[in-house]
């Protein structure tokens, strides 16, 4: 699925939170959504899974409006991972990720086959069949993100957008789950996804898009993302190096009248 | 991929919540053919039957039919509206501790009963007393959403329920307060406590249809009560509009609810017990719960009720007594441990 974001704006209580954003987001390709806490990344995202409204703007699906293709039918196409990772109940880790199938299921039809092998399939490429059995509630931190990706997973839908989901998670698994989302886009599929490790964006996402104050400031290839831009959208210097051949760049240090 | 890629556990617990399934309507079958066969007159209930079925007007036939059919079946369906009603709450507001009481259905519907007899409507009009239990129902889910409106967060709706109950129980206070006599003020208070004593079928069939018609609206709420488990935006990502499914849970517990208190009082608690102690059983599985609960809610008001014919007090215990007596120290407990684990 093409998504086609056209001057997105939102604002809540007078405050501009979306200043005119344009993007378009296409199959294949995993697009790293960077910037300052505040910057507008989870609106945007969630804009884009059709959860929040815009004030102004467009965002269209195939050329189509959300409210033509309808809830349930975006459902299915749309994958959204929160950031919050509310789980309420304590849960077993094979039901959550079964939930992934909600949209998929027609009322009172238990789970089909083809939901069995999608949920078996998300579990794994999560790492977290192993803790099929055991309640949410019993998993680190980490252990719970994962299984929430694999929920996420699970939907099987043709974007994925996640929000932070690399935020608790051991340097292991951030690696393995930011491999796991470079594959998953590698299927055809379009990955969004909102970081704020800056070496782990540039390395794994084809694309960045950083957001300061709502608005965009970088739309292009990792290679784009200069010191200028890291200074104007954090505040910060950057320090970076180059290993087996690929390029790395770190937040460095402070950047302002203190420290020069 | 082959059947072989369903999960021993998944396996070993779908057979299992085949055998909850079966387990508890066997102890509601039970509780309800034990409920007719309990009582103060001697009854030979087989005899009762045959009468009954032979259309005879019989004494038999008519202790039967016109005074303990309806008390069971109330006990049954009545229980089986404030489990379900219990767990499609708790469902929804992500709080083992709610129940349809936390948004002020029953609250109201007490309410609605109590007007119908200071008014003395319910001495012109039987069906008066009903109705106006139906109608505080309603009211107070109607009140609910002109308060929270749309999108607006669970919190907000319990505050609401809050201040609905707070409300309706002002007024059911001041209803008791002005009363113009002894009598209607003690029949007020003996209304509060819940029974199903001196039940009519009649009663039956007006309650009925308004229950059914909320347990429909409840049950058909389970994958999306399932979904908010995650929290509303994943649930709303999941294609399930929160707006509609507040408007679905509220309408089906006030007819539920509503139709409960008009034919037996205010019983508390029920809704408490039967979800949180079938909880474990379904895996916690908000949607799974709805249906063992409302049986759990049955069997435990049937069981209740027999306790209530069966113990050797006299008066009779009102059943809103003996739930409150269980239910009670129960809350205690829950509160507790809830205190602990934060």
């Amino acid at each position: 699925m093409r998504i086609d974001i056209e001057a997105a704006s939102v604002r809540i209580e007078g405050a501009t939170i979306l200043h005119r954003v344009d993007l378009l987001l296409k199959p294949g390709e995993i697009v790293g959504l960077i910037g300052p806490n505040g910057a507008g990344k989870s609106t945007l995202l969630k804009a884009i899974a059709g959860l929040s409204s815009l004030s102004d703007g467009a965002i269209r699906y195939d050329g189509v409006r959300a409210q033509e293709i309808g809830a349930a039918r975006l459902a299915r196409r749309l994958a959204y991972l929160a950031q919050d990772g509310e789980i309420s109940w304590p849960l077993r880790v094979e039901h959550l990720v079964g939930l992934g199938r909600l949209p998929h299921r027609t009322p009172f039809a238990g789970e089909s086959e083809e939901d069995r092998v999608a949920v078996e399939r998300a579990m794994k490429l999560a790492e977290v069949a192993q803790f099929r059995a055991r309640t949410v509630q019993s998993l680190s931190g980490g252990e719970r993100m994962r299984v929430l990706l694999a929920r996420a997973l699970a939907v099987e839908a043709e974007v994925l957008l996640a929000d932070e989901p690399v935020a608790a998670v051991d340097p292991l698994h951030q690696l393995r789950v930011m491999d796991l989302l470079r594959r998953v886009a590698a299927e055809g599929k379009c990955v969004v996804v909102v970081l704020h490790d800056l070496a782990l964006a540039a390395r794994f996402c084809n694309r960045l898009v950083v957001l300061a104050g709502g608005c965009k400031l970088l739309d292009g290839s990792p290679d784009e993302l200069t010191d200028t831009i890291i200074a104007r959208a954090y505040g910060v210097s950057t320090l970076r190096g180059e290993h087996l051949g690929q390029a790395f760049v770190l937040p460095w240090a402070p950047l302002g009248p203190h420290n020069g | 991929m082959t059947a072989a890629s369903v999960s021993p556990v998944a396996r070993a617990e779908a057979t299992r919540h085949a055998w909850l399934v079966v387990g508890l309507s066997l102890i509601v079958a039970c509780a309800l053919v034990g409920s007719l066969f309990v009582g103060y007159a001697g009854l030979d209930v087989t005899q009762a039957i045959a009468d009954a079925l032979r259309g005879a007007q019989t004494l038999p036939a008519i202790v039967l039919v016109e005074l303990r059919l309806p008390r069971a079946l109330l006990g049954c369906f009545v229980g089986f509206s404030l489990g379900l009603a219990g767990a499609a709450m708790q469902g929804f507001l992500r709080n083992p501790l709610a129940e349809p009481g936390v948004v002020g259905v029953s609250g109201a519907a007490a309410l609605g009963a109590v007007i119908a007899f200071y008014s003395g409507l319910s001495t012109l009009v039987p069906l008066a007393l009903p109705f106006g239990a139906i109608a505080g129902a309603i009211f107070a889910a109607l009140l609910l959403f002109a308060l929270v409106g749309r999108g607006a967060g669970t919190m907000t709706v319990i505050l609401a329920g809050v201040a609905i109950n707070s409300f309706a129980a002002a007024l059911t206070s001041l209803a008791l307060n002005l009363s113009p006599n002894g009598f209607s003020a003690l029949e007020i208070v003996y209304w509060l406590m819940g029974s199903l004593v001196d039940r009519s079928l009649p009663q039956v069939w007006l309650a009925t249809p308004f229950m059914l018609a909320g347990w429909i609206l409840l049950l058909t709420a389970a994958p999306a009560l399932d979904a908010l488990s995650l929290g509303e935006p994943t649930a709303r990502s999941l294609g399930f509009d929160m707006a509609r499914l507040r408007v679905r849970l509220v309408v089906g517990a006030a007819l539920a609810v509503g139709a409960s208190v008009a034919v037996s009082g205010a019983i508390g608690f029920v809704g408490l017990v039967a979800p949180h102690v079938l909880r474990p059983f379904v895996g916690h599985r908000p949607g799974r719960l709805l249906f063992v609960s409302g049986l759990g809610g049955a069997a435990l008001l049937l069981l209740a009720d027999i306790a209530a014919r069966l113990l050797p007090i006299r008066p009779e215990l009102k059943l809103g007594v003996i739930t409150a007596m269980v239910g009670a120290p129960f809350l205690f407990h829950l509160v507790y441990r809830l205190r602990r684990e934060a």
